[in-house]
């Protein structure tokens, strides 16, 4: 078990610090998000060209050869600049979900085509969905592909679907390309404007088998438990964001005839928030290291409240201009917010870890 | 020396003194010779001159054999050892480490006082000059195993002339000295585990001095880092602290289960199991030789999750959780904060956040040391202590 960060990790992290300082500043991000293209997919191709895309990709599947640590490390820059790419659907929900299928030809095709930028991929699944539970059979495959799923994350700027279906004999787990007359990607108003939720309907769309009912269920549960373990990364870097800038803010901001970073009840409250985060950091770190049900649950079950808390006392330790929209301190409590509910609550995680904490209800 | 050449050494001690046969003190006594005592530690003084984590190697070699049972010498071993270490002259370090070590004389901290608590930088026990001693009157309080101890760690103010940090100095006083009196302190678990400690002329000779005349401020600093340290980031197994025990009760009283204690239990057990990884973490960056404020946080999180797991446990008991199990004053020779049953380990825990500073003082300093915060105006530091308000 290691929960340090290692020299490669470190070096990882500064070549994705630098393109995202450099292209995703604040008041950019916050202007993109009302535009017609919520995404940056000029930042999605220059991170593909670091080969951050592919990270937990083995090598002879065409990727990096490293392994969700690393994974992780990318999550936490991207939650710190809560940069509008599409990295979860498609770097670690799609990603993880073809890795966890028979290498055929088409997954390799796809795994390719993924890591170097030329298509992007979510797995057509609600961002509510929590791992462990039964994968929801919204779509089926009777007679062509054909059912709604609500809220999918990334689905806007995807090239192709995956999508698990409930066929005959069980779930299977198909690619579906966007560009065919059965699919439709509507945009919803999402509380999260950074990675904007979309619904997915499809009508009699046609689909390539990635896995058959026995393999389906393991490689999309597989999916949503690392991706919950990963997204504790996400979140750690949202916390540290919120902390830092508050602790940067109540330095400089004035009242009183002193800066308001010296009164006593400010400062212990931020003491807690950066306990809070020492917590965070390890559980994250362990979900990183040793992905699997347990630690992701105790990463999940912690880091949301974590990320959303730091989030909450950004705004209100701010003031008036946290209430803003041009102070970007909204972003991230509305991506903390819409991060509490995907992949499981923190109560659901608790709930998940009765049976390892032999704790039986 | 490497690890396999240490666990080598240890085995070939372990060969030659078997603790089956010998005495238990006479085994300690050898291990503290042999380095192995704490193996980062100065060779001599029952160290290695080696880096702190390799104890595990030695740790796990010696497991099942007599050890020197730190919840007895707890202020000794986490407290006094690394002061005495860091600012004591050689003789008293040849004096003093190996008997604190294997137990055979029990320490205590003479730190807080009535009116200098959080404060301790106000604390006014005077130390005068008489010859080559120093006479201590003053009183103590709050001291844990003042009952027990040999020796204390004491911090008395030469100076009252001098600014409150500035007229401080250290000594090491023997608790046998006919001016020392130590009375129980009964606490709110029914028990004393600490005293109230009055020194009338309490003879320390100047031999006993640790660092020089004027630095006692600094010397505590050491004593209490190191407080800080040993409470906040004790290795523990998974389910091996307060949550286990209380997941152990939950266990026992399906009577009494509801969703809402269910839900609570899950989260003070995670936020437990996260505080044992933030340990392994805090204790892999110490081995790499980038050792961080995080201890601090541990502390805090430890007494806050100590305090709502027992808290919790009381509650599940049902009517059990009505009753007690002893008042009767007793003075116990060790600390232990999972011990005895529920309703005691509820009481202690509420100490948690009180001993070895309080989780207030804990989350000012985090606030300024760690985050760079501004800290509080303040009117106390400059003036001469004996002109201060109080
Ligand atoms: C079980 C136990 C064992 C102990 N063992 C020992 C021992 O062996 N040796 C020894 O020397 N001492 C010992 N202590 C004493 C302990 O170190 C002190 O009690 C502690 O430092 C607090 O001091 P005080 O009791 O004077 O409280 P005070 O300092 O008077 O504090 C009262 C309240 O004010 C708060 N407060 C004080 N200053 C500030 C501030 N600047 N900002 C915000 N809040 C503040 C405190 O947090 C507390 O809530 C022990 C205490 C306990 C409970």
């Amino acid at each position: 078990m290691n929960l340090l960060y290692t020299d490669i990790e470190d070096d990882l992290r500064a070549s994705v610090k630098d393109l995202l300082t450099d292209r995703a500043k604040a008041a950019d991000v916050i202007a993109r998000t009302e535009t017609t293209e919520p995404y940056d997919l000029d930042l999605w191709r220059r991170l593909t060209e670091l080969g951050a895309v592919s990270l937990h990709v083995p090598e002879e599947l065409g990727g990096q050869g490293a392994s969700t640590r690393e994974v992780a490390v990318v999550m936490e820059e991207l939650g710190r600049s809560v940069a509008p790419v599409p990295f979860l659907g498609s770097a670690v929900l799609a990603t993880t979900a073809l890795l966890g299928c028979k290498p055929s030809d088409e997954v390799r095709s796809l795994l390719d085509a993924i890591g170097s930028g030329e298509q992007i991929a979510t797995l057509a699944i609600s961002l509510a969905t929590a791992p462990g539970s039964t994968v929801p059979d919204a779509i089926r495959s009777d007679s062509g592909l054909s059912g709604r799923v609500r809220s999918v994350a990334d689905a806007l700027p995807a090239d192709v679907l995956l999508v698990p279906a409930q066929g005959g004999s069980g779930l299977e787990l198909y690619a579906v390309p966007v560009a065919q007359p059965g699919v439709e990607v509507t945009p919803v108003t999402s509380l999260d404007l950074t990675r904007p939720v979309a619904d997915v309907t499809l009508d009699r769309a046609t689909g390539t088998l990635l896995a058959g009912p026995e393999a389906a269920e393991p490689a999309v549960d597989g999916a949503l438990w690392t991706a919950a373990g990963l997204l504790a990364s996400e979140q750690l870097g949202i916390a540290e964001w919120c902390l830092a800038t508050t602790v940067a803010y109540l330095k400089d901001r004035h009242q009183f005839g002193r800066p308001v970073g010296s009164f006593q009840a400010l400062k212990h409250r931020l003491a807690d928030l950066w306990g809070d985060l020492v917590l965070a950091r390890a559980a994250a770190r362990n979900a990183a290291d040793e992905p699997g049900q347990l630690s992701a649950s105790v990463a999940q079950a912690l880091c949301s409240t974590v990320a959303l808390h730091a989030a909450e006392e950004c705004v209100q330790l701010h003031g008036g201009i946290g209430m803003t929209w041009e102070h970007p301190a909204h972003l991230y409590l509305k991506r903390a917010k819409a991060d509490s509910i995907a992949l499981g609550t923190a109560g659901r995680h608790r709930q998940l870890l009765a049976p390892h904490a032999n704790i039986p209800a | 020396m490497n690890e396999a050449q240490l666990r080598e050494l240890t085995r070939e001690f372990l060969a030659k003194n078997d603790p089956t046969t010998m005495d238990r003190l006479e085994f300690l006594r050898a291990r503290f010779d042999a380095g192995l005592a704490w193996v980062h530690f100065p060779t001599g003084l029952g160290g290695l001159d080696l880096p702190r984590e390799m104890q595990s190697v030695v740790d796990e070699e010696l497991a099942g054999t007599p050890d020197n049972d730190p919840r007895r010498i707890g202020i000794g071993l986490g407290m006094a050892a690394p002061t005495i270490l860091a600012f004591g002259t050689e003789e008293q370090k040849q004096r003093y480490l190996r008997p604190l070590w294997t137990g055979e004389e029990v320490w205590c901290q003479l730190f807080s006082e009535p009116g200098a608590g959080s404060d301790l930088a106000a604390l006014g026990t005077r130390a005068v000059r008489d010859g080559d001693d120093w006479l201590m009157t003053g009183q103590k309080v709050w001291t844990s195993s003042a009952h027990t101890a040999r020796f204390a760690i004491l911090v008395a103010r030469h100076d009252p002339d001098l600014p409150k940090h500035a007229g401080l100095t250290y000594f090491i006083l023997d608790m046998t000295d006919p001016g020392v009196d130590v009375r129980p302190l009964r606490q709110i678990t029914g028990e004393a585990e600490f005293n109230e400690v009055f020194m009338d002329n309490a003879r320390v000779p100047d031999a006993n001095r640790l660092g020089a005349v004027g630095e006692g401020w600094k010397v505590a600093q050491t004593t209490l880092m190191n407080e800080r340290v040993a409470i906040g980031s004790r290795p523990a197994p998974r389910d091996g602290g307060m949550s286990g025990v209380v997941a152990e009760t939950w266990r026992n009283h399906p009577e009494n289960h509801t969703p809402d204690l269910h839900d609570r239990l899950l989260d003070l057990w995670t936020q437990s199991e996260a505080l044992r990884l933030a340990g392994i973490r805090l204790r892999q960056q110490l081995a790499a030789g980038a050792p961080g404020p995080e201890g601090s946080a541990m502390k805090l999180a430890f007494a806050r999750l100590a305090q709502e797991l027992t808290g919790l446990e009381v509650e599940l008991l049902g009517d059990d959780g009505l009753r007690y199990d002893d008042w009767t004053l007793r003075r116990p020779d060790k600390v232990d904060f999972t011990g005895r049953e529920a309703g005691y380990r509820y009481l202690r825990a509420k100490g948690n956040s009180i001993e070895g500073g309080t989780s207030e003082v804990l989350r000012n300093i985090i606030a300024e040391r760690v985050l760079g915060l501004p800290a509080e105006p303040r009117t106390d530091t400059k003036v001469a202590w004996k002109d201060l308000p109080r």
